[in-house]
């Protein structure tokens, strides 16, 4: 049969000459590869100092987002708790009253919105879902912690600095 | 007179007993490191600088951590096989000529603990006792993994002992001694045996590879196949000390090769130094000297060991057996002819 690229190679087994059954050279030929290793540039990035810089596309930690005014973009529709895959988002909405207009964009507001990071898989399908553009996966890397209760982000951690924008 | 003897044998042994015990602490952060940069990393760095106090962080860890004894242990057993590894491997360091005598107030003091007439045969009989540890403690374990572990320990230093035992045959046929004493001042200068005894070095450091069970012969403790082999079920400080019996058995070792074969404390232009530094700065030079050469040898141990994959093992047999024995009785022979034709001339 015709092969379809040319490209295979028939490798043969040939028996071990004299010099390759000393076995002894091969060692020192290997201890010279390693040898030299010692000098080159070592790849380690020294972490907690120097952080290696992320891909344009890393979903890190979340954040919801304020718009131009400061005001909270979420409205607590729910969207990204129902395409959570994991289940890690929970919510508790409220009604916005009369003076809190400087604190949140729409009538509705979110009064309690937890993640649960040890949950959330960083798939971004929360993101894709969000019709208010109000949550990212834009942060750094979750931190670790001691205790699973540590690991539920409320507000005080997920929305973005007020005066950032 | 007498008093003065006991006081300088003690303090010897205490130094010797601290050197070794240093270089087999800084050995694990050594090995770690060399680890690191032959494989494109640093290795530890983060306890002082350099990583200069990561052997004190490990000792300090292994002695906080929980001991667990196997309830279907031997107990006695248990304990005895660690305390043996390190016992022996501590003791071989006796016969070691550190260097030449050095003169303090008017006294000779040798820089050796024990000038024993046999120091060979001491040294091959405190290496064989060190598989002990090892089988009794992977016995006592009652563990497959460990009693497997045990097993290859013990055959494989049974069949590399031989080819060791045979190549010394060659070396001790050109000292005519078996003082470590006498053979390490028989290569005064650069009159080192590695040049007479080519062969017979090769096989003497395979095999000591094999003795102290480094990669690439480290069956008895090998964990792909063995979990943790003969110390699976060991934790703790039992487990450290099986693993400093290891670095002690590795500086062992190379202060055996460097006395038998490059010229223990002996170094080119020695007797000048000597003679500029006075009876006691200068055979402490070759103190120095000799340790460098250890030093030197411990590496090699780690490079081979980061570079050479395990064996198999019937290749470890089949190498033992079948290759360096006939290789080991070869040399005997070769020499032999021609320290006799040596001799007519």
């Amino acid at each position: 049969m015709e092969p379809l690229s040319n490209r295979k190679k028939v490798l043969e087994q040939k028996p071990m000459d004299f010099w390759e059954r000393l076995y002894l050279p091969a060692i020192f030929q290997g201890m010279g590869v390693t040898f030299r290793h010692m000098f080159k540039k070592k790849e380690t990035i020294f972490y907690p100092e120097v952080e290696r810089e992320f891909s344009e596309n890393w979903r890190g930690m979340h954040s919801l987002k304020r718009d131009e005014q400061g005001r909270e973009r979420c409205t607590a529709c729910g969207l990204c708790a129902l395409s959570c895959p994991a289940e890690a988002i929970t919510m508790i909405a409220a009604e916005r009253q009369k003076g809190e207009e400087e604190l949140y964009r729409e009538e509705k507001y979110a009064a309690v919105y937890e993640i649960n990071m040890l949950r959330c898989i960083f798939c971004g399908l929360c993101e894709e879902a969000c019709p208010k553009e109000a949550i990212y996966l834009d942060g750094p890397i979750v931190p670790a912690d001691y205790l699973r209760k540590d690991f539920i982000y409320g507000k005080d951690k997920l929305v973005e600095d007020p005066f950032k924008a | 007179m007498e008093l003065a003897f006991i006081i300088e044998k003690f303090a010897l042994v205490t130094v010797i007993f601290m050197i070794s015990l240093t270089v087999a602490a800084y050995s694990t952060l050594a090995e770690r490191k060399i680890a690191g940069y032959l494989q494109d990393r640093v290795g530890p760095n983060r306890a002082g600088p350099g990583g200069m106090f990561q052997p004190l962080a490990d000792g300090l860890k292994m002695f906080f951590k929980e001991e667990i004894i196997p309830t279907d242990s031997s107990k006695a057993l248990f304990i005895l096989g660690p305390s043996l590894a390190l016992l022996t491997s501590l003791i071989g360091s006796a016969v070691i000529p550190w260097g030449e005598s050095i003169q303090i107030a008017g006294r000779l003091v040798s820089l050796q603990i024990a000038d024993v007439n046999v120091g060979i045969l001491y040294i091959f009989g405190v290496v064989s006792l060190g598989v002990y540890g090892i089988m009794i403690g992977g016995w006592a374990s009652n563990n497959k993994f460990s009693l497997m572990g045990a097993i290859r320990a013990a055959s494989q230093s049974i069949s590399y002992e031989i080819p060791m035992g045979l190549s010394i045959i060659a070396l001790l046929m050109a000292t005519n001694t078996l003082s470590m004493k006498e053979i390490a001042e028989q290569q005064h200068g650069m009159n080192w045996n590695i040049f007479y005894q080519p062969l017979g070095f090769i096989i003497f450091l395979v095999c000591s590879f094999a003795e102290t069970n480094r990669t690439p012969f480290d069956l008895p403790e090998c964990e792909t196949e063995l979990v943790g082999g003969y110390h699976t079920e060991y934790s703790g400080f039992k487990m450290g000390a099986f693993m400093f019996a290891e670095y002690l058995n590795m500086f062992l070792a190379s202060a055996v090769m460097s006395t038998l074969y490059f010229g223990g404390y002996n170094y080119p232009g020695m007797d000048w130094v000597n003679s500029m530094l006075g009876p006691l700065f200068g055979p402490l030079i070759g103190m120095g000297v000799l340790l460098v050469k250890i030093f030197a040898f411990i590496f090699f141990f780690m490079w081979v060991r980061w570079t050479v994959p395990r064996f198999r093992y019937d290749q470890l047999m089949n190498l033992g057996w079948k290759v360096l024995i006939p290789l080991a009785i070869a040399n005997i022979v070769i020499t032999g002819i021609v320290i006799t034709i040596f001799d007519k001339l």
